[in-house]
């Protein structure tokens, strides 16, 4: 396993090292884990793309650096006490000559390559001294960076190079990768955002509105990089009010509709949530993490929102809410939205935040040919007889029809409405079809992801989590086994609605529970203790916008 | 030619007796007939208020949807399926206020939309303040010491975003209401046409005498090509002189051009394409 750490300026090209890198590795069969910090800002500042790269299945960001690239001295500064003892910094020789660190190898640019293309030469040097071989990293770079279409791809395969062959000669034992298989076929390098996309448009995405707002946007620019070839109609509303009104009005003429935003954006969306609960119109609505309140640290990651989320929309009604913990599950319950929306007729929630949004991992094969899409569940139109949209049935569910299937009228209301969809102030109407709605959380509960158990079947302590928390608990509970400790972990991809059936037992079997989230208060935690009764007796929180780590989670566990 | 009952409903409709929402109905009915369509042919979206509540007494589809929210609401669900012939119908306290970003973005958008803002300078359902066209100093419970402000100029702002259709209807002139409907469907891009018409309960100022005595048509040898002479017509209504009549009309493209798998029909029932997905996911390795 390695750690590499990739730090400078927004503007230098960091991210541009990271991702040929990333795509060298994952080329080269290994498994990663990246994690992107970065500022709220286009130029300077100061940002971060780590990679954890290994032979095996990882998921957890984790602590430490074995090999430091630093675009500037002030990444050097900020980064060296994370250096393992035999790790290795690079960085521009220019700017600490005289640098008296064991660990420093000071790359002359200046000598080496036009300033331009600083980051790909250290990008070689970073490459051959993690043992990387040079036509592979090439070519991930040519695939990157477009190739002979690019016209500064001859000035960058040369830069490249030159690096390449000054690390090469330079190469420091103990940090070059150890040997794995071949890639898997058909695996692939996919961060959280471009996944959940991804599956949307296998699912059957045809209209997506927006707004655009950090870290959600991705998953808008993924869909419209494709939305020609794959037929979804996309448009960027004049605001989040406008986003979800347009979803829900395409729906409700026929397009799988999903909009994509951020906590502060879908405050603004929570009016069309209860629309699309009182209209019965399916609807994903994705929402990507970050620390609030208000802006609160635009581009750091957070999982504040869930209270939020739970409670979202005025007036009472059933809905299910997914928090994929991998990119696989992005891609997997991105799908599983999109039928559960359509199947109960209502609003569906996906969480995302900035980590995984950002983090790419190497994923697959999806067998994206064959997976059957969530075509919309229309009913046939009735032979005689005016159709009623909210008719009554036995699951609540009504049969749905949109208009252009034939004569059949599709009223829709957001006032209380009859079962032919007009308003009406018949009390006793109102309540039968408010009741029906509150039905369809038997539909909802059959289609119900069950939270993973992790670790030892009778533990010492349970880790209880959610969402992107996944990969960082988990391997806790690694670390924790390893040292004799019974540890398991509870993980939930769906947080909405909970049923303690499949877990319950087990938790109140576990010695102690300690619930760990990216908030502060324990949220999951007090869903649970709402809705199930079992308690954690203590809660590991992170606030500092950054993801939990296997090392964080240690840290805040031996401090009680 | 098929008659203006195949429009109509069983429902009663729930305004004042006097309102002027019962004389637009019959007018929106029957351009519907004259167009030649058929109820399944036609989708009302609608927001909330008084006028909102239009498309319930009428045989059509119906998305009656949030207050401030028809034009986002009928924007998805047009570009969803262009086949349906897609007719806002709110109110002006629902379309330039509640909804009034929405509106500035909506004609600048441009989709294939009939926008009837019934407008009666004064919000009914709530029991009358004023709303942004309510003359200035307008004296409510609400607005004691008068509307604050000059009224919106909803035709004024559409010109000035270049709106491809621009009209001002009144619900006192029925049958002009009817052509300009008929006109603003024809009009391949958003058409806005203002219907001013009486509260009866809460706007005790303009009533169908004052409409009467205010309103007069647009000069016959009016260019609604020229966007300066257009406009001096909308500001007329600074001085409470209403041209009725079509104002302005431009050529801009409607964005669904811009959509080419929006070419009509069920957008759901379209297959995916599993082929293209997978070489998609494939570039990703």
């Amino acid at each position: 396993m390695k750690r590499i750490l990739i730090a400078g300026e927004a503007g230098q090209g960091l991210v541009t090292v990271g991702q040929i890198l990333s795509l060298s590795l994952v080329r080269d069969g290994r498994h990663i884990v990246v994690t992107q910090g970065y500022m709220s800002r286009i130029r300077g500042g100061h940002n971060t793309y780590a990679i954890r790269a290994a032979a095996g299945p990882v998921a957890a960001p984790v602590e430490g650096v074995d090999l430091l690239v630093a675009l500037t001295s002030e990444s050097v500064e900020l980064h060296r006490d994370e250096v393992d003892d035999d790790g290795l910094i690079l960085g521009d020789v220019a700017a600490a000559p005289a640098m008296d660190d064991d660990r420093w190898l000071g790359i002359p640019f200046a000598e080496l390559v036009p300033a331009r293309q600083m980051n790909i030469a250290a990008l070689g040097v970073a490459a051959a001294q993690l043992g990387l071989d040079r036509e592979l990293v090439e070519r991930a770079a040519a695939d990157y960076l477009g190739g002979k279409k690019n016209p500064e791809w001859d000035a960058g395969r040369e830069a490249l190079d030159e690096g390449f062959t000054w690390g090469e000669f330079r190469r420091r034992p103990g940090l070059g990768l150890s040997a794995v298989p071949a890639a898997a076929a058909g695996r692939v390098m996919l961060n959280g955002n471009e996944a959940i996309a991804l599956g949307a448009l296998s699912a059957g995405l045809k209209f997506l509105s927006f707004y655009p707002m950090t870290p959600a946007t991705s998953v808008c620019l993924k869909v419209i990089a494709h939305a020609d070839e794959m037929g979804v109609i996309t448009e960027q509303a004049e605001d989040e009010i406008a986003a979800v009104n347009m979803a829900v009005g395409a729906s409700y003429a026929g397009a799988p509709a999903m909009v994509a935003t951020s906590g502060g954006g879908f405050v603004l969306m929570e009016e069309g949530v209860s629309l699309a609960a009182m209209t019965e119109t399916p609807l994903v609505l994705v929402l990507a993490q970050r620390p609030g309140p208000a802006t609160g640290l635009p581009t750091r990651t957070a999982q504040g929102d869930l209270d939020l989320v739970v409670c979202a929309g005025h007036g009472e009604f059933p809905r299910a809410v997914f928090a994929p913990g991998t990119v696989e599950e992005c891609f997997e319950l991105a799908r599983r939205a999109f039928a559960v929306a359509e199947a109960s007729q209502g609003p569906v929630f996906l969480f995302t935040d900035q980590f995984l949004a950002d983090s790419y991992r190497a994923v697959g094969p999806f067998p994206a040919a064959e997976l059957p899409p969530v075509a919309p569940l229309l009913a046939d139109p009735p032979a005689a007889g005016m159709y009623r949209r909210y008719a009554d049935s036995e699951t609540g569910v009504s049969p749905r029809l949109v208009p252009g299937q034939g004569e059949a009228l599709v009223v829709a209301d957001s006032d209380e409405h009859t079962a032919d969809g007009h308003l009406t102030e018949d009390l006793a109407a109102a309540a039968a079809m408010a009741a029906r709605r509150r039905d369809k959380i038997g539909v909802i509960r059959g289609l119900m992801v069950p939270p993973t158990w992790y670790g030892a079947a009778a533990p010492e302590t349970v880790l209880v989590c959610w969402g992107s928390a996944c990969g960082a608990v988990f391997e806790t509970v690694d670390r924790l086994q390893a040292r004799g400790r019974a540890a398991a972990a509870l993980h939930f991809s769906q947080v909405w609605p909970l049923d303690p059936a499949p877990f319950a037992d087990r938790l109140a079997a576990a010695g102690e529970i300690i619930s760990v989230e990216g908030n502060a208060g324990g949220q999951l935690a007090g869903l649970l203790r709402r809705e199930t009764g079992i308690t954690a007796a203590r809660h590991v929180g992170r606030v500092d916008g950054l993801p939990l780590t296997p090392e964080y989670i240690l840290r805040k566990l031996a401090a009680a | 030619m098929a008659k203006a009952t195949i429009f109509d409903n069983h429902l009663e409709p729930a305004w004042c007796p006097g309102c002027g929402n019962f004389a637009i109905l019959p007018a929106v009915k029957q351009a519907l007939v004259n167009r030649g369509l058929a109820p399944s042919e036609v989708l009302f979206v609608s927001g909330i208020g008084q006028a909102a509540k239009a498309p319930h007494y009428l045989r059509a589809h119906v998305f009656n949807g949030l207050h401030g929210r028809a034009l986002p609401a009928a924007t998805g669900a047009k570009l969803a399926n262009p086949d349906l012939e897609v007719i806002v119908e709110s109110g002006d306290g629902c379309i330039y206020g509640e909804g009034g970003n929405h509106f500035l973005a909506a004609i600048r958008r441009n989709v294939n939309l009939t926008v009837l803002v019934h407008n009666n300078q004064v919000y009914g359902l709530t029991k009358g303040q004023a709303s942004p066209t309510s003359a200035a100093g307008m004296i409510t419970k609400a607005q004691p010491h008068g509307s604050s402000g000059p009224p919106f100029n909803p035709l004024a702002t559409a010109i000035v975003l270049d709106a491809g259709f621009v009209a001002r209807g009144s619900a006192g002139r029925p049958e002009e209401l009817t052509a300009l409907i008929e006109a603003g469907m024809d009009h391949p891009g958003l058409a806005l046409i203002d219907i001013l018409q009486p509260c009866v309960s809460f706007n005790k100022r303009q009533t169908w005498a004052w409409y009467r005595e205010h309103c007069e048509p647009v000069p016959t040898d009016h260019d609604h090509g020229d966007r300066d002479a257009a406009l001096r017509l909308a500001f007329a209504a600074e001085e409470e002189r209403f041209f009725c009549g079509i104002l302005y009309r431009g050529a801009r493209p409607p964005l669904e051009n811009r959509f080419p798998m929006s070419a009509g029909g069920i957008l759901g029932r379209v297959p995916v394409n599993g082929g293209a997905l997978a070489e998609i996911i494939a570039a990703h390795g």
